[in-house]
């Protein structure tokens, strides 16, 4: 179908089209971005704090008003009218201006913070020195870029979290999500962490777990954890319980959900403010294949990397008692063979063959590269020096992918091309969801009409309907739970669900609907 | 080796071919002269209305069909040679085939008013027709819709999108009251009138006027009324698509006859889908069900008796859903417009006039017959077992919330309900 570009005023609307408030709106917001615009251009404005209350204002009332116009007044429901008309959501003009824009905006940030204004000698200008005075008022310091940037995203996830609630308002789920996604970025990664700070307390945000938070086991953050005392020792001891003993128990009973689309920034970003991009994100099966090898591959470059943090950190503290280097290779190897045993012993029959060779082929790698290790008592861990190995890991993963892809690239490639394919926490809960949640996507008997709508905006790119049709419950280690394809869906035939193991993954012969007597057995296969 | 031709690529021809592909090795070639690729008509809708591409309505890669052998041809079939199980194109060589199965599906009716041929007066089915709509909505500010039925509130749906002016007009005193009982078929009027679509119930159309382009200029109601408009929907159901199959041996009467193993009067002939009518009805069913899940449901038998394992057509429980602007609906078992002797209906509404629930009952036995909701959704799979094990309406309504499929967080109204039914079976005769 060719897009629509008859609107010659004549006929009625587009639904693409803004209205005037919405242009007005829109005006407003710009306004507040402008200000942002001039401080970049190192516009040294007299009153900061009058001009960044000024600027953040008009950003938020901007998108209140356009919001307001867009969804009240009308009746509650799914309201996607337009959405591949636009040029802003349909990979348009709009939609690279966006992108490339966003994706200069992160190369700027991680690389060249100078040109925000960021000095290592002296005060700072631009756009961070706008911010400073927030800075002063929060955690007593003057802004860096990475201030900068938390304030600005997390300003995004609220205003576009008003926009969520308001859009799907129809739906419960979505509000308390969306409710939560912005307590945990406002409080968990926004507030707590810069209050920490002014208590003089190492910079911690209890909800960032290990692997996401690749710096956690890195030898300056131990030691600012060890140097603390007792509270430093507790936000330590709280990441490793977090990573090993929390989160597993939360995903099992309501599937990697509870962090993905609930409590994490990167899903709360992609939720909110990448909303408008959800049916971006590939559905194909080539697709799907990559995204299975991309996100193994750097959970297996998160592991080796940080076993090698961490064997240097010991190293450098030779007169820790009986945790040596060794002992720790060997418990490091031990534990990755015992998690490879219990799947393989357990749960190989729910495993495809290329995720079974995947695991095995990452297994051997990784314990060669440990025994190579420990045989040779090299000082070079894993033929590099584990510093460098988490400063590509910063430069390749945490900058270039989570962020300049990530992010830059919502408008092209959609909200949640970093969760899908680079997560390496992604991957550590989708493999805990597929192996043992409880969580499901059930669909209803045979009320399924192979429209589309779940898989068209599924931001995780998972072809839901391929499920729908055939009656199958949805376990996908991918999903994340957002709850859209059961919102979207015209015929209430898909609904979150947690619930018993057995009988999780079915597939029916016959459809509900039609009695085929002869398959009353085959139905009863259960798991 | 067996060639089994299926004319049609819609849910009915392409649900036959997995089944037979999923059982048999045989060698499968499904024609259809609408689109190269089986898409889902249910939603041409939202193409139009810019939620979806027309690539998002396969549900299958085109990698599928050549990895699954099943041969696909784009022609329109002329003629049958049903003697020589030949098939004749438009264009091109014909076709043998060992198995035939006719899925031919339907086309929009029209009931011999005057202009109905004129340019800017459609339906909507195929995918021709949602091109044909993107044509004649181009600079058109108001459009009249004929019939009350689900084609006919999408459209409406489709065209309030790009904010084109909308009568609707329906021949009963409430949304599809052919089908809906009026309390229900009254509570719809009223959303759809809340979403700006002037509804003029009681009136029909007469006919319709040309401008001197020969192009739809306004149409004349029953009621005498003249009303401009750039665009007439005719939405008033749909009948077989057999034209081409018409004077030839093979049984027809409104469709395809078949019987309950939807055979056709030829051998090796078969009918599935919207094109076939049973020969004798099943149960309560209507002899021509144009449904998507009864074309799936045709599909998938017909894949087990042409791979070997005979069986008859039994659909089991009624069931069918649709959405009418922003309210889902949902049915299970029987729910009659008008209830005789024999059934007895109970309404729970919502206060916001949002949500709906009829029950259907025998007052003598207290058996359950079959439930209309809309806005809150059911659980298949429970009401198709209370059914098939007779539960009374008693027990349905202590146990509703058994069968809620609401997503999570939602409010219940299954206390209200319970509770609104208990004061209603106790004074009967509402």
């Amino acid at each position: 179908m060719s897009k629509l570009e008859h609107n010659m005023s004549i006929t009625g609307d587009t639904p693409g089209g803004l209205s005037k408030t919405q242009r007005l709106a829109s005006g407003i917001g710009m306004l507040g971005l402008f200000i942002l615009l001039l401080a970049i251009a190192n516009v040294n404005f007299p009153n900061k704090t009058l001009f960044l209350v000024l600027s953040i204002t008009l950003i938020t009332v901007g998108t209140i008003i356009f919001t307001n116009d867009a969804y009240r007044g009308k009746h509650p429901g799914i309201k996607n009218d337009g959405v591949w008309f636009r040029s802003m959501t349909a990979r348009g003009f709009w939609a690279w201006i966006t992108g490339i824009t966003l994706t200069l905006f992160y190369i700027v940030l991680y690389w060249y913070p100078e040109y925000l204004g960021l000095n290592s000698d002296g005060a700072n200008t631009g756009i961070i020195a706008l911010f400073d005075p927030l800075s002063r008022f929060i955690s007593g310091y003057p802004a860096s870029q990475w201030f900068v940037y938390g304030t600005l995203y997390t300003l995004a996830i609220l205003v576009f979290g008003y926009k969520f609630i308001l859009k799907y308002r129809h739906n419960n789920y979505e509000i308390l999500r969306t409710f939560s996604v912005m307590f945990f970025q406002l409080g968990f990664a926004f507030l707590i962490p810069e209050i920490l700070i002014r208590l003089n307390q190492p910079y911690f945000n209890p909800a960032n777990l290990w692997p996401l938070n690749y710096d956690f086991f890195a030898g300056y953050k131990m030691e600012g954890f060890f140097s603390a005392g007792t509270i430093g020792l507790l936000m330590f001891g709280f990441g490793i319980v977090s990573i090993f003993v929390i989160s597993p128990i939360l995903t099992y009973k309501y599937g990697k959900r509870w962090y993905c689309s609930w409590v994490c920034g990167c899903g709360g970003l992609a939720e909110t403010a990448g909303d408008p991009y959800r049916h971006l994100s590939d559905k194909s099966n080539f697709a799907w294949k990559v995204e299975r090898w991309v996100i193994h591959s750097v959970l297996v470059f998160v592991v080796v990397m940080t076993i090698a943090v961490i064997y240097s950190f010991l190293l450098e503290n030779p007169s820790d008692s009986w945790f040596t280097k060794d002992v720790f290779l060997w418990l490091s190897a031990g534990f990755l063979t015992l998690i490879f045993a219990l799947i393989m012993i357990f749960k190989r029959e729910q495993l495809a063959k290329d995720a079974k060779y995947g695991a095995i082929g990452y297994l051997v790698i990784i314990l060669a590269i440990i025994s190579l290790n420990y045989l040779s008592g090299n000082y070079r861990i894993f033929f590099f020096d584990g510093h460098q190995l988490r400063a590509w890991y910063g430069f390749l993963i945490g900058a270039a992918f989570s962020g300049v892809i990530g992010v830059g690239f919502y408008p092209i490639f959609g909200n949640r091309v970093w969760c899908r394919f680079g997560c390496p926490m992604a991957a550590v809960l989708g493999m805990q969801q597929r192996l043992f949640s409880k969580f499901r996507i059930t669909t209803n008997g045979g009320q399924c009409i192979s429209c589309g709508n779940c898989s068209t905006y599924c931001e995780m790119g998972i072809d839901v309907r391929a499920y729908a049709q055939k009656g199958e419950n949805i376990v996908r280690s991918s999903c994340v739970g957002c709850g859209i394809c059961s919102a979207v869906c015209p015929r209430g035939v898909l609904k979150l669900e947690n619930g018993p193991l057995k009988g999780r993954i079915n597939s029916e012969e016959v459809l509900l609907g039609n009695d085929v007597d002869l398959l009353d057995l085959l139905n009863q296969k259960g798991e | 080796m067996e060639h089994i031709v299926i004319i049609g690529n819609g849910i009915a021809g392409i649900t036959a071919a997995r089944h037979i592909r999923k059982r048999s090795d045989k060698r499968i070639t499904v024609i259809s002269a609408e689109s190269d690729h089986f898409f889902s008509r249910t939603a041409l809708m939202y193409v139009y209305m810019g939620h979806m591409t027309y690539e998002h309505l396969k549900p299958y890669e085109d990698w599928f069909w050549e990895k699954n052998r099943i041969e696909l041809k784009k022609a329109r079939v002329e003629k049958i040679d049903f003697k020589e199980k030949m098939l004749c194109f438009s264009l091109g060589e014909p076709m043998k085939y060992d198995t035939l199965v006719l899925a031919t599906g339907s086309m929009p009716n029209k009931f011999g008013w005057e202009g109905q041929d004129l340019k800017g007066v459609q339906g909507l089915v195929s995918l021709q027709d949602l091109e044909l709509l993107e044509e004649n909505t181009q600079n058109c500010r108001k459009a009249v819709m004929v019939g009350g039925g689900l084609i006919g509130v999408e459209m409406a749906e489709m065209l309030r999108t790009r904010k084109i002016e909308v009568t609707f007009l329906v021949r009963e005193n409430g949304f599809w009251a052919n089908v809906l009982p009026q309390h229900d078929a009254q509570l719809i009027s009223e959303h759809i009138s809340s979403h700006g679509v002037d509804l003029r119930h009681n009136t029909t159309l007469d006919k319709i006027l040309a401008d001197e382009n020969g192009r739809a200029r306004g149409v004349i109601t029953s009621d005498g009324e003249e009303i401009q408009c750039d665009l007439v929907g005719l939405c008033t159901g749909v009948t077989p698509n057999i034209e081409f199959l018409r004077n030839t041996e093979l049984d027809t009467d409104k469709g395809i006859l078949v019987d309950q193993y939807l055979q056709t009067n030829i051998p090796d002939v078969y009918a599935i889908g919207d094109c076939a009518q049973q020969r004798t009805p099943i149960g309560l069913r209507k002899p021509v069900e144009a449904v998507w899940y009864t074309g799936r449901m045709m599909g998938e038998t017909l894949g087990q008796t042409l791979t070997g394992n005979k069986i008859p057509y039994k659909p089991g429980n009624w069931f069918n859903s649709a959405k009418f602007f922003d309210i889902e609906y949902q049915t299970y078992g029987w729910v009659h417009t008008s209830p005789g002797e024999k059934e007895q209906h109970l309404h729970w509404v919502h206060k916001e006039r949002d949500k709906l629930i009829t029950v259907a009952f025998d007052p003598s036995t207290n058996l359950f017959l079959g439930i209309n909701t809309y806005g809150i959704r059911m659980r298949h799979e429970v009401f198709d077992r209370w059914l098939n094990e007779g539960k009374s309406i008693q027990h349905v309504l202590a146990n509703l919330k058994e069968a809620n499929f609401d997503p999570e967080f939602y409010r219940r109204y299954e206390k209200e309900i319970f509770n609104s039914f208990k004061e209603n079976l106790q004074q009967p005769q509402l």
